[in-house]
């Protein structure tokens, strides 16, 4: 959509109309844009999994009670009212979508990028999960299950990938910073 | 409701296509129609998130496949503020075409003359308890219904009719079914259900393969224990 698109001047006039209305204002936009660009975003997904690699009792802790685990990073953003985290092992591989609308934890991995949303991810990745992976570069094993969990209600989901081999001197900082979205919904890994 | 929201398995949309560095928000007017909706909500004039989900899936068919997320937000709460009253659709219009858009411009909205009245939410969130106690209980098979309405539901069409396990307990919640039209929050409990592969895609299903859906209570129904049990 450009900047000119029927959606882009719709969306100007909605906007200018509640204004005037003295239901929104210019600020409240600016806001959106310094908590989505700056403050929320998947580091802070990136830092739950380091950490998870980092504490073998935090660890135990998130995979029983991801909501309650979490609670201390104090994290923004909203839409995360239960968190379940779900682990990739040996056997199994996780990935996660909302066929029905795109249901994401903003709060940890931020908002979603576009292929999350678009009709082809959300289609195909409970249907044909392999061949969807294969196209993200990921190949997973036949012998390795997978596990397509679909944001059905109010639960969200958060992948644990697993720890890279050759990381163990690297402290909780350094491994966030290896830590990317994709590996956390589950097209990517370590 | 049968709309075209509800994508799970549907064929025909080609490659997930990634984008290199992709921004937050492409333009501006995206991150305008998130404010305008989280705003909306916080004052009202979305009761809550349910009704909000069934007024995007209510948007015109074409238009969801091709506006894009943001285009199907503001869809959404173009049909939200003028059902509500809360602003015209002829000012709306008016307003476009001084914008320097042109009066045949596609428009996702799609109002109903006879909206749903939905209280707002008293509460926050979405959690709630159930006195009754759960139907069912981990490791139990159960079915899904097999028919749909024309209203809100979170059951995917693909995973109707079909056999699954529950895996675990996720408490009790408001029913998104009633809540999006205004007839109550009817909490229930909730549940995560393991699929197959097979029980959902036939014999073409990828090997190791499974599907997990948070599923309501009123969803389900017990499965047969044996086979020929009609009970």
């Amino acid at each position: 959509m450009s900047e000119h698109s029927p959606q882009a001047i719709r969306a100007e006039a909605l906007e200018s109309l509640l204004i005037d209305q003295g239901l929104l204002s210019e600020s409240d936009v600016d806001e959106t844009l310094t908590l989505f660009n700056d403050r929320v975003g998947p580091l802070n997904g990136a830092r739950v999994v380091a950490k998870a690699w980092c504490d073998p009792e935090f660890r135990a802790a998130l995979l029983e009670d991801g909501t309650a685990a979490i609670e201390p990073f104090d994290f923004q953003g909203g839409e995360v009212q239960k968190l379940v985290v779900v682990a990739n092992s040996a056997d199994v591989h996780n990935v996660v979508v909302c066929t029905l609308c795109s249901c994401y934890p903003w709060a940890l991995l931020g908002l979603p990028p576009a292929w999350y949303k678009d009709p082809a991810y959300r289609s195909r990745i409970v249907r044909e999960p392999r061949r969807v992976l294969e196209e993200f570069g990921l190949t997973v094993p036949e012998s390795r299950e997978i596990r397509v969990w679909d944001s059905s209600a109010e639960v969200r989901y958060l992948v644990l990938p697993e720890r890279p081999a050759g990381t163990g001197d690297l402290d909780e900082e350094a491994l966030a910073a290896l830590v990317p979205r994709e590996a956390m919904i589950g097209v990517a890994v370590l | 409701m049968d709309s075209m929201h509800d994508l799970g398995g549907r064929q025909g949309f080609g490659p997930v296509l990634p984008e290199a560095d992709e921004p937050v928000f492409h333009e501006r007017w995206e991150a305008g129609v998130f404010t305008i909706v989280n705003r909306m909500m916080r004052q009202g004039a979305i009761s809550n998130v349910d009704q909000f989900r069934h007024a995007i899936e209510r948007i015109d068919a074409i238009a969801y496949l091709t506006h894009g997320y943001y285009g199907r937000w503001l869809g959404g709460v173009e049909n939200l503020l003028t059902e509500g009253g809360v602003i015209g659709t002829a000012a709306l219009n008016e307003r476009v075409l001084s914008l320097g858009g042109e009066a045949d411009d596609p428009v996702a909205a799609r109002p109903r003359p006879h909206p749903d009245q939905v209280p707002p939410a008293a509460e926050t969130g979405a959690a709630r308890q159930v006195q009754a106690a759960p139907r069912f209980s981990v490791g139990q098979s159960v079915r899904t219904n097999s028919t749909t309405t024309s209203g809100h539901t979170r059951l995917p069409a693909y995973a109707r009719g079909r056999l699954g396990v529950i895996v675990a307990r996720h408490g009790g919640w408001v029913f998104p079914d009633t809540n999006a039209h205004g007839r109550g929050e009817q909490p229930e409990h909730l549940y995560c259900v393991r699929f197959e592969g097979a029980e959902l895609w036939g014999e073409e299903a990828e090997p190791g393969q499974s599907v997990h859906l948070d599923l309501f209570e009123s969803y389900l129904a017990p499965a047969p224990s044996e086979p020929g049990d009609l009970s």
